[in-house]
C-alpha cells in the first residue's frame, strides 16, 4: 500500500524511469520462463509480482510525479505489471499441467497384476445348456413344460402306450420307488420327461407347443458313457394338421440353431410306443458337414451323429390324454441333454458332468 | 439278431452288384437298423494257412503231459518250402491229416500274437488251431481236422473256415419281431431291392392224423396251436455239421449237440421257437394248461420254481415238463443219450410270455420272440423242417404221427383313408402307393373308393391301428421324403417368472464366485450319520427305492447337502484351496398316502380321480444348497486371503433375497449339520426356509472339509413365492442428510438384529438408513456385554433438519432400544 509521497526520494522515483521499468519488467519475464516448478514459480512471483517487487514500489512511486509524469509512469508501469502477470499465468498454467502429467505418471501400476480375489463362479453346461435349447424353442413360441422327476407309473408309462405287458418297457430299467411294507407303489423315478407331455395335454387344450428339459433316471451302471441320472429335453406340438414334415422343419431349425448353419437333421424308422410312425434323429456331423467324414473323429466315419428319437404323437397317447385325435395330430421328439453336450463339446467322459470338479465347470463360464 | 450275409442270401436273390454296405443302408431305412457288420475274422490275422501233417512224435514230459512234436508242410507258406517244427498238444489228428496252421507273425482273436518260440526242448515255429482258439466254436479239445479234400498245403485256410463270412448285426425295434429271423431279415432284404424272396416257411407239410402224439390243450387262448411231431432212431453221437455250427455261432448262439443245435437253427431260420423233448421221458398226454398257484417245477437251467395261476405249463403223467413257450423242464430234456424226439411247435400268448419271463426273471431266445409275437401260422412248417434236419442229420426216422391242435388267430383288419399317410407324413403319396406298399409287406388289401381295409400279414401282430399301417406306407416311401416345415408360429407366454427366477439364482450365486455341480440324489443312512442328523430328523424320512443301484444309497435324498459336501471334499483333495459350490435341485419327502392309481387308457380319466394320481407321490420342493469351503478370498499382492466362515452363507443367503425381492429374515437357530452357535434359521414371512452357517467341526472332520466351512440349503420354492412382483418406484429427498452415530452396550446374547429393530422403530419417520458399522467387546464394556455402532442416517422429504430434530429423533431410537433390549448408550 502507497502513503502519502511525503519524503521524496530521487532515487526511488528513478524507479519509474522507463529503463528501470523495461529492466524490471524483462528480469521478472526471464525469471519467469525460467521457473522449472510451481515452487520456483512461486518464489518468481514473490520476487517480481509480490509487494515488494521493484515494479510494486514502482508502481507506489507514481503517486509522487507531477501529474503529467504520473500519467506517462502509471501506463508504463501498469503495462510491465500486466505483462508480468500475464506471463506467470501462463506459466502457471504450464507448470500445472507437468505437475499432473507428472503425477500420473509416478501413479503408474503394473496392471498385468493378478486381479482374482474372489475366484470366477460357474453355472453347469447342464444348466446353461438346457436353457440355451429351451431359448430357441421360446424364441419360436413355445413353452418350457415342467413336471417332478418322482412320477406316476401310469403318467410315465401307461399314458404313453406303455402299458403294464409292454416289452418295450423293458427297454427302460426303471427305478422303482417301494410302496408300503415292499408294495408296489405306482411310483418310479421318471425314465424319460414324456411324461410332461401327458401332464401338459392334461392340463391344457391345444394347441400346445411345449420343450420340456429335465433329468430323468434307469437303473444303467455308471461308466463314461452311461449314467443312472442324466438329463433329456423332451418337445410336443399338438395342433390341427400337424404331420411328419413339422416335425421335420422343428428339428432342423433346432439343430442349426445349436449347431450352425446348414446343419440339418434326418430321420431313420424307429420304434417308441408313444409314437407312430417312429424315427431316430440324426444330426449332419457339425464338425465335417459330412464333408468329408472319414476322417471325423466327431461323427466317427458317418457323417452323421445319432440325436435322439421322435414321431407322431400316437392317437392311442392323446385318447389317454383327453385330446379329440380325429381333430388333432402331433409330434414328439426327445434328445439327451448330456449326450448332446458330450459330442458339442467334444467330451470324452460323461462323469466329468457330475463328478463336481470346478476346473470342468468353470471352463463353460455362466452360458453356453 | 446277427444274420450272416450268406444265410440271407439263401432266401433273397440280391442284385449281384449290391454291396454289403449297400444292402445295410436299405434295411435300416426300412427299420432293421444297422448295429455293426462283424467279419467272422474279426481278431484273426495271417498267416493263417492249410497244413498237411508229416510227422508226429509224442513226446512224454514232467508235467505229466505228452505232447507231439510234429513237422508240418505248409507249402510255400512260410517262405522256404520246408516243413514247419510245431509243437502241438491235441491228439486228434496223425500224419497226413489237413490241419489249420497260424505260422509266426499271425494274431489270434484275444490280441494273441504268434511267434517262433522255444518250448518242450524244441523251437515250435507257428501253432495248429483248435476251433475255440480261432474263435469260430466252442471245441477245444482237440485241433481242426479238415476234409482232405479242403485244399492243398500253404492254401489260404480263411475261406476253407468260412472266416470271410460277413455277420450283419441289426437292432430289431419290439415291434418289429420278424426281424428276429432270417426270414424276415431276408423278407425285408427284397422288398428293400424289389427282389425275389424265398419263404423258408413255405413247404409242404404232412396233414394232422390221428397218430400223432396225443396232446389236449386246456387254454386255447394261451396256446392257439400246438403242433407235436417225433423223430426216432436219432444218432446222439452225430456230430453238428461244421456249416451249421458256424451259422448258428455266427448269429450269437453256442452250439451244445446235433438235435438243440437244430431247433435253434429253425428258430433262426424262421423266427418261431421250437422245443424239443426227450420223447422216452415223457409218460402219456402232453397237456397244456394254466399252472396252480404254487406248484413247482425246475427248469433246464436247473432252477426251481414256484409258478403262478398265470404261468403256461405243458405237462405229461409225471407233473410239469416245461414252462410253455419260455423254458423247458429238466426232467424231460434232451441228453446226450437222446434216441428218440418229440418235437414241439406251439404258438403262446404274447402278454403271457412277457409276464411269465418277466416273473421269473427268464430272459431266453425262444421267450424273447414268443413275448414279441411270432407267426402263428408256421407252427407246422417249423416241426416239420426240424425233423427234416433230425432225419437228415442225425440218421433219425420220422414218427408218422402229427399232432395239430388249434388254428391261428386271425389277424384283425384295420382301415385308413388313401389321404392319412400324406396327412400324417406331409409327403404327398398317391392312393395307389398306399395299395402298392402295404401289399408289398405282405398285406391282403382291400381297396375301395375311399380307402383301404388292411389284413396285415401273420408275422406282423405289431400292426393294429392305423397310423401302424401309415408308418408301413411312409418307411417304404422313404423317410428321407418328409419335408422340413416349420409348424406355424406358435404365440407362447415365455418363461415364467419361476422359471425366470431360477435363472436368476444361478446367474446371483454364480457372480459371486460359486460353481454349480450336478449330484446324483441317492442317499442312505451312512449319508445321515455323516451329517449327524438326530434319529427323528425329518431328513431321515426318504422316500425308498425298490431295486437301487447301491445297498448303501437307497433312497431319494431330502437334502441336497450331501451332494455339494462330497463335490466340495473332492474338489479340496485335488487340491483346491478354496471351492464354493451350489446346486439346485429337488429333493423329496414322502407323503403316505399308498400306491399311485394304475387308470385305463381308453380315455382321459374322470376330473376327480386326476389329482389322486398326483397326490400320491411325494412332495418334491425345490432346493438349494451352497457350500464354502476353505479358502474364499486369495492371499495376493493386495495382502491377506481369508478363509470362508458363517457370514459367507449367510451373505449369500441374503444376496439372494435381495436379487429376488423376497424379504429375509435372519435368526439364530440350531440345527444339524450346522455349529450349534453359528447357524442362522432363515425365513420368510414366518415361515421357516432353510438354514445358513458354519458347519459342525465334527461333520467337517467327517467329510474331509476344512475347518469352518459354511453351508446354505433353503427352499427356493418358498423363495420364489415370496419374491417381489411389482416393485413400487422409491421417492427419495433431495434435502441434505443428517447423520448420527451411537454405539450401544447391550448384553452378549441379544440379536443384533434386534438392536437395530428397536432403534428404527423408535427413529421414527425421519430415519433414512441404518447400519452396523462395528461390535466391540472388551474391558471396556465388561464381561458378558458387547457395544455394537450404529450409523442412522435421518432425512426429512421436505425441509433440511435442524439439529434439535436431528437429536431428538436419534434420543427416540436410543430409547427405544433401551426400552426394548436393555441398550444402554456408551458415553
Amino acid at each position: 500500500m502507497s502513503g502519502p509521497n511525503t519524503d521524496y526520494d530521487p532515487v526511488e522515483v528513478a524507479a519509474v524511469q522507463p529503463e528501470e521499468v523495461d529492466a524490471a519488467r524483462d528480469a521478472a519475464l526471464a525469471a519467469i520462463a525460467a521457473a522449472a516448478d510451481l515452487d520456483d514459480l512461486k518464489r518468481v512471483r514473490t520476487d517480481h509480482a509480490g509487494d515488494r517487487s521493484p515494479l510494486a514500489l514502482a508502481n507506489r512511486e507514481i503517486g509522487a510525479l507531477p501529474p503529467q509524469a504520473r500519467k506517462e509512469a502509471g501506463q508504463r508501469v501498469g503495462r510491465a505489471r500486466g505483462e508480468v502477470n500475464q506471463a506467470l499465468a501462463a506459466r502457471q498454467e504450464v507448470l500445472e499441467a507437468e505437475h499432473a502429467a507428472r503425477i500420473l505418471v509416478e501413479e503408474t501400476v503394473d496392471v498385468t497384476l493378478p486381479t482374482d480375489r474372489i475366484p470366477a463362479g460357474a453355472r453347469h453346461p447342464i444348466t446353461t445348456g438346457s436353457e440355451l435349447i429351451a431359448d430357441i424353442f421360446v424364441a419360436m413360441g413355445w413353452e418350457v413344460a415342467e413336471g417332478p422327476v418322482i412320477e406316476a407309473e401310469w403318467l410315465n408309462f401307461d399314458a404313453l402306450n406303455l402299458g403294464a405287458d409292454h416289452p418295450a418297457r423293458t427297454m427302460q430299467d426303471t427305478f422303482w420307488t417301494a410302496g408300503e411294507g415292499g408294495t408296489e407303489s405306482g411310483v418310479v423315478l421318471r425314465t424319460h420327461t414324456s411324461p410332461v407331455q401327458a401332464r401338459t395335454m392334461l392340463d391344457r387344450e391345444p394347441p400346445i407347443y411345449v420343450v420340456c428339459p429335465g433329468r430323468v433316471f434307469r437303473t444303467d451302471e455308471y461308466d463314461a458313457t452311461h449314467s443312472p441320472m442324466f438329463h433329456q429335453v423332451e418337445g410336443l406340438a399338438v395342433d390341427e394338421g400337424i404331420s411328419m414334415a413339422h416335425l421335420k422343419g422343428t428339428l432342423d431349425h433346432f439343430a442349426s440353431r445349436l449347431f450352425g448353419e446348414g446343419i440339418t437333421t434326418r430321420f431313420r424308422p424307429s420304434y417308441f410306443p408313444f409314437t407312430e410312425p417312429s424315427a431316430e434323429v440324426d444330426l449332419k456331423c457339425f464338425v465335417c458337414k459330412g464333408v468329408d467324414p472319414a476322417s471325423c473323429r466327431t461323427c466317427r466315419g458317418e457323417g452323421w451323429i445319432e440325436w435322439g428319437g421322435c414321431g407322431v404323437v400316437n392317437p392311442r397317447v392323446l385318447t389317454a390324454c383327453g385330446v379329440d385325435p380325429e381333430r388333432y395330430t402331433g409330434f414328439a421328439f426327445g434328445m439327451g441333454i448330456d449326450r448332446t453336450l458330450m459330442f458339442r463339446h467334444d467330451l470324452a467322459d460323461l462323469r466329468a458332468l457330475f463328478e463336481g470338479d470346478v476346473r470342468f465347470t468353470t471352463a463353460f463360464g455362466t452360458e453356453l | 439278431m446277427k444274420a450272416p450275409l450268406s444265410w440271407i442270401k439263401e432266401y433273397v436273390d440280391l442284385p449281384a452288384d449290391v454291396t454289403t454296405e449297400e444292402l445295410t443302408d436299405r434295411l435300416t431305412d426300412l427299420g432293421l437298423k444297422l448295429e455293426a457288420i462283424h467279419s467272422a475274422a474279426d481278431g484273426i490275422s495271417g498267416p493263417l494257412v492249410i497244413g498237411q501233417v508229416l510227422t508226429a512224435e509224442p513226446e512224454p514230459q514232467k508235467n505229466g503231459k505228452t505232447i507231439n512234436w510234429c513237422t508240418v508242410d505248409v507249402g510255400e507258406a512260410n517262405g522256404t518250402g520246408e516243413p514247419q517244427g510245431i509243437v502241438c498238444g491235441a491228439h486228434n489228428f496223425g500224419p497226413g491229416d489237413l490241419v489249420v496252421v497260424v505260422l509266426p507273425g499271425g494274431v489270434l482273436p484275444g490280441g494273441f500274437e504268434i511267434s517262433a518260440r522255444k518250448t518242450y526242448g524244441h523251437v515250435s515255429a507257428g501253432m495248429i488251431c483248435s476251433a475255440r482258439e480261432l474263435g469260430i466254436g466252442e471245441d477245444h479239445d482237440g485241433i481242426i481236422v479238415l476234409p482232405s479234400d479242403a485244399g492243398k498245403p500253404g492254401d489260404d485256410a480263411f475261406d476253407v473256415l468260412g472266416l470271410r463270412e460277413e455277420v450283419i448285426e441289426f437292432e430289431i425295434n419290439p415291434d418289429r419281431a420278424y426281424g428276429l429271423s432270417l426270414r424276415g431279415i431276408a423278407r425285408e432284404a427284397a422288398l428293400a431291392f424289389g427282389a425275389p424272396f424265398r419263404d423258408p416257411a413255405a413247404r409242404d407239410v404232412p396233414d394232422a392224423n390221428d397218430d400223432g402224439y396225443p396232446v389236449v390243450v386246456d387254454d386255447p387262448v394261451g396256446c392257439p396251436v400246438f403242433v407235436a411231431r417225433t423223430v426216432t432212431g436219432f444218432d446222439p453221437a452225430a456230430s453238428t455239421p461244421g456249416w451249421l455250427a458256424e451259422r448258428i455261432t455266427h448269429a450269437g448262439m453256442r452250439p451244445i449237440s446235433l438235435a438243440v443245435d437244430i431247433t435253434n437253427y429253425v428258430m433262426l431260420e424262421t423266427g418261431r421257437p421250437i422245443h424239443g423233448y426227450d420223447l422216452d421221458k415223457l409218460q402219456g398226454t402232453i397237456r397244456v394248461r394254466r399252472a396252480a398257484e404254487g406248484e413247482r417245477m425246475t427248469t433246464l437251467d436247473g432252477n426251481e420254481r414256484t409258478l403262478s395261476p398265470e404261468d403256461l405249463v405243458v405237462t405229461d403223467d409225471s407233473g410239469i415238463i416245461g414252462l410253455g413257450g419260455v423254458m423247458g423242464g429238466e426232467t424231460t430234456e434232451m441228453s446226450e443219450t437222446t434216441t428218440n424226439v418229440l418235437v414241439e411247435a406251439a404258438h403262446w400268448d404274447a402278454v403271457s410270455m412277457f409276464r411269465t419271463g418277466k416273473r421269473h426273471k427268464i430272459s431266453s431266445e425262444a421267450g424273447k420272440r414268443n413275448e414279441r409275437g411270432v407267426d402263428p401260422t408256421i407252427c407246422a412248417a417249423a416241426a416239420d423242417r426240424v425233423v427234416e434236419l433230425l432225419v437228415e442229420l442225425g440218421g433219425g426216422t420220422a414218427g408218422p404221427g402229427v399232432t395239430v391242435i388249434g388254428t391261428a388267430p386271425e389277424q384283425p383288419s384295420v382301415r385308413i383313408g388313401y389321404d392319412l399317410p400324406e396327412r400324417i407324413s406331409g409327403i404327398p403319396i398317391s392312393a395307389d402307393t398306399v395299395v402298392a406298399n402295404l401289399r408289398a409287406i405282405g398285406s391282403t388289401v382291400d381297396a375301395d373308393a375311399d380307402g383301404v381295409t388292411v389284413t396285415p400279414p401273420p408275422w406282423r401282430p405289431d400292426i393294429t391301428d392305423p397310423f401302424d399301417l401309415v408308418e408301413e406306407v411312409v418307411r417304404i416311401v422313404g423317410y428321407d421324403k418328409v419335408p422340413s416345415v416349420v409348424p406355424r408360429e406358435a404365440t407362447g407366454r415365455g418363461l415364467t417368472r419361476t422359471q425366470q427366477l431360477r435363472r436368476r439364482i444361478g446367474r446371483t450365486l454364480a457372480g459371486a464366485g460359486c460353481v454349480e455341480v450336478v449330484s446324483f440324489p441317492f442317499v442312505g443312512e451312512a449319508t445321515f450319520d455323516a451329517l449327524g442328523l438326530p434319529d427323528d430328523d425329518v431328513r431321515r424320512h426318504t422316500v425308498p427305492l425298490a431295486n437301487p443301484l447301491s445297498a448303501e444309497e437307497p433312497a431319494y435324498t431330502t437334502t441336497l447337502l450331501p451332494g455339494v459336501l462330497k463335490a466340495a471334499a473332492r474338489n479340496v483333495g485335488r487340491g483346491a484351496p478354496g471351492v464354493a459350490l451350489f446346486e439346485t435341485g429337488t429333493v423329496a419327502f414322502p407323503v403316505d398316502r399308498g400306491p399311485a392309481p394304475i387308470y385305463g387308457v381308453d380315455r382321459r380319466p374322470d376330473e376327480a380321480d386326476l389329482p389322486k394320481l398326483f397326490e400320491a407321490l411325494p412332495r418334491q420342493p425345490l432346493h438349494l444348497a451352497v457350500v464354502v469351503a476353505g479358502e474364499r478370498e486369495r492371499a495376493g499382492w493386495w495382502g491377506a486371503g481369508r478363509n470362508a466362515d458363517w457370514s459367507d452363507a449367510v451373505g449369500l443367503a441374503r444376496l439372494l433375497a435381495d436379487e429376488l425381492g423376497t424379504p429375509l429374515e435372519v435368526r439364530q437357530g440350531a440345527r444339524m449339520p450346522w455349529h450349534p452357535g453359528r447357524c442362522a434359521r432363515l425365513l420368510v414371512e414366518g415361515v421357516e426356509v432353510g438354514h445358513a452357517g458354519e458347519l459342525h467341526p465334527q461333520v467337517c472332520v467327517q467329510l474331509g472339509l476344512p475347518a469352518r466351512s459354511a453351508a446354505l440349503e433353503v427352499d427356493l420354492d418358498v423363495v420364489m413365492a415370496n419374491a417381489a412382483v411389482v416393485i413400487p418406484g422409491p421417492s427419495f429427498s433431495s434435502f441434505p442428510v443428517a447423520k448420527e452415530d451411537v454405539a450401544l452396550v447391550v448384553a452378549d446374547d441379544v440379536p443384533a438384529a434386534d438392536v437395530e429393530a428397536a432403534l428404527r422403530e423408535g427413529a421414527g419417520e425421519l430415519l433414512e438408513s441404518v447400519r452396523l458399522f462395528d461390535v466391540y467387546t472388551g474391558e471396556q464394556i465388561g464381561e458378558g456385554s458387547k457395544s455394537l455402532a450404529f450409523a442412522l442416517r435421518f432425512r426429512a422429504p421436505d425441509r433440511t433438519l435442524t439439529e434439535t430434530e436431528t437429536s431428538a429423533a436419534r434420543d427416540a431410537a436410543v430409547a427405544r432400544a433401551a426400552e426394548r433390549v436393555g441398550a444402554v448408550q456408551r458415553a
